[in-house]
């Protein structure tokens, strides 16, 4: 039984990202212009036919906006990876957070009614202040990377935290990577 | 008289407002200036615990002043009359000047403090008052003293009767405290969950402007110190920071996001009429705002942090700083003539200060890791967080560099120091 569990999760889970990678195309947008806004659980369903079609199944003990949710938590997807690591004193967003920023803007742009938070992190050497700014600076380079990406401007919030939440708290190289981030939220996760 | 007794009844408005006071700093000097006036405190007449009490705070004032070297005053009479003075003693033990003072009951419970400070070699009295104060005004008047031994022998305002304001950071907690400027009294005034930094005293020490996350994102807060009574400065979107009060309380200069990156807004203490100070597309943040009415500020909008300095009603900014690579949080003295900042040379972060005149940097400590240094009202000392033993803790050093003093907090770890006002 629990492997049959296991089974479907990961059938699931390879169809949510099969799901994913295609949707940059055409398919979900149309969709989303189509379905207005508070009909948006539907829209993904539609938009990738077989894909999410299990997706909402499995979460259909769950009231149907959780299909979205699910994929959000679904740790095989991209939209699960949450964190954007910076070099010292950067706010540039490294290529290798491409893929990821592409998942989430397909899902912000199939999910219109979906908020996301940006969060700015430094590491703790430096002002106060200045650091709170460096983060703010970091959470809009990743705004600019999804409204480019023709997510809505509206969908997107952007706060710094600078160095005052830190992950790690030690005063490492090690933990100085790991503090300088932005973390993505979604509204009501 | 009648001022100080005022003030009394504030401190005790204070004491009565918050109830567990608990980071209390203690202070160790860890250097030695070099012109410094011997004194000698001998104890004080009178019920033996409160004029202890009495001579032991007032020395440590002294003390840690960095300008008087305190004298070895065991075994001197305690007694508040010239004519008990051992003078040749005095000169044995090297005291150019000696404190001497009685603790007496007076009317209506109140007791009678007096004090003389006494020229050695000539053998006459400098100065010398009696106040009539309760018990518990104790250890403030005995600070009112220290400022005027201080002020007497050095010419220089003592900032003794002042306050600190610091955040206690300990597991889960951050605490924005206000204490007496030797630690004392340290009482709570913001509990929260969330980071508190940047605090900043409005000019006549009535209220305090600070940064707080508990909206889960940093918003700018204005505190009554006495009453606790708070607003927020504005409902504008975006993170809020690092608030100053101008010269004369009635504005506030402030970072914000709101029209995206960091940028300098101005408004009312109340928050009203909110404008835009500077236009330029970098990061601007960390204001101070100078006694000639100038906002100095750092921006990296030439490439690398410098300080910058601005009309407060805005126009063009001019750089400040030119030596390094990354210069940050400046402080205008009082007197205007110069200014501290944090100086970063290679992975050290040091506080340096530059005279406007000459425009010379002088470096004052040796970092590693020292920052928001924060000037007291008399410009001889600066207040500053630093790291020892891999805890913050709080650090003073004079401003010519030759006294340094590190102020420990028992457990927490302390930050974010601010040195209020001269009390009125």
């Amino acid at each position: 039984m629990k492997s049959l569990l296991k089974l479907v999760l990961a059938a699931c889970a390879a169809a949510a990202l099969a799901g994913c990678s295609s949707t940059p195309e055409t398919a979900a947008p149309v969709e989303n212009r189509t379905s207005t806004s508070d009909t948006t659980p539907v829209a993904p369903n539609a938009g990738t036919s077989g894909a999410n079609t299990t997706a909402g199944a499995a979460g259909s003990t769950i009231p149907t906006p959780a299909s979205g949710v699910n994929a959000l938590r679904d740790p095989r997807s991209p939209l699960s990876r949450r964190e954007i690591f910076y070099d010292y004193d950067s706010f540039t967003v490294r290529d290798e957070y491409k893929p990821l920023l592409e998942a989430h803007a397909a899902y912000l742009k199939q999910n219109r009614n979906a908020r996301i938070k940006v969060e700015g992190n430094t590491d703790e050497r430096g002002s106060r202040e200045y650091n709170l700014a460096l983060g703010q600076k970091r959470s809009e380079s990743v705004k600019r990377v999804l409204t480019l990406l023709g997510v809505s401007e509206s969908q997107i919030d952007t706060v710094s935290f600078g160095e005052e939440k830190p992950k790690n708290p030690a005063s490492t190289e090690a933990a100085y990577a790991e503090n300088r981030r932005c973390d993505l939220a979604y509204a009501g996760e | 008289m009648n001022s100080f007794s005022f003030r009394s009844l504030a401190l005790l408005g204070m004491l009565l407002v918050s109830v567990a006071a608990r980071a209390q700093l203690t202070i160790d000097i860890v250097g030695v200036g070099a012109q410094q006036i011997p004194v000698a405190v001998a104890g004080f007449a009178g019920s033996d615990a409160s004029a202890q009490q009495m001579s032991a705070v007032i020395e440590a004032d002294l003390a840690r002043s960095g300008l008087i070297k305190t004298v070895n005053s065991n075994g001197l009479p305690k007694s508040g009359d010239i004519s008990a003075i051992p003078f040749s003693e005095l000169k044995t033990r090297g005291a150019d000047a000696t404190v001497i003072g009685s603790l007496a009951p007076a009317a209506n419970g109140l007791i009678a403090v007096s004090f003389r400070l006494v020229d050695v070699p000539k053998q006459e009295q400098l100065t010398g008052l009696v106040f009539n104060v309760a018990d518990k005004d104790l250890r403030a008047t005995a600070h009112r003293i220290a400022d005027i031994v201080y002020e007497r022998l050095t010419g220089e305002k003592g900032v003794f009767s002042t306050r600190l304001a610091y955040v206690a950071k300990s597991p889960g907690r951050f605490q924005l405290i206000v204490a007496d400027s030797d630690g004392f009294n340290a009482i709570p005034v913001v509990n929260s969950v969330e980071p508190i930094i940047s605090p900043s005293w409005s000019p006549d020490g009535s209220r305090l402007a600070y940064v707080s996350f508990e909206g889960r994102k940093p918003s700018v807060y204005v505190q009554n110190v006495s009453t606790g009574q708070r607003a927020l400065l504005t409902r504008a979107s975006g993170n809020q920071s690092a608030p100053a009060w101008s010269p004369n309380g009635d504005r506030i200069v402030f970072a914000s996001s709101q029209a995206g990156g960091t940028q300098l807004f101005v408004a009312g203490a109340d928050g009203s009429n909110a404008t835009r100070l500077t236009n330029s597309g970098a990061i601007d943040t960390a204001p101070n705002w100078a006694p000639d009415g100038r906002i100095y500020f750092m921006s990296d909008r030439g490439g690398s942090p410098q300080i910058y300095r601005i009309s407060g009603d805005g126009g063009n900014a001019e750089r400040v700083t030119f030596e390094g690579n990354d210069n940050a949080n400046p402080r205008v003295a009082a007197d205007g003539k110069s200014m501290v900042f944090v100086k970063r040379e290679g992975s050290r972060y040091m506080l340096a200060v530059q005279d406007f005149a000459s425009r010379q940097v002088q470096v004052l400590t040796q970092g590693p890791v020292d920052e928001s240094p924060s000037f007291a009202p008399n410009g001889k000392l600066i207040v500053y967080a630093s790291v020892y033993n891999g805890k913050g803790i709080l650090a003073a050093v004079s401003a010519d560099g030759r006294v340094k003093q590190r102020l420990g907090a028992s457990n927490a770890d302390v930050r974010e120091p601010a040195w209020g006002p001269l009390p009125k």
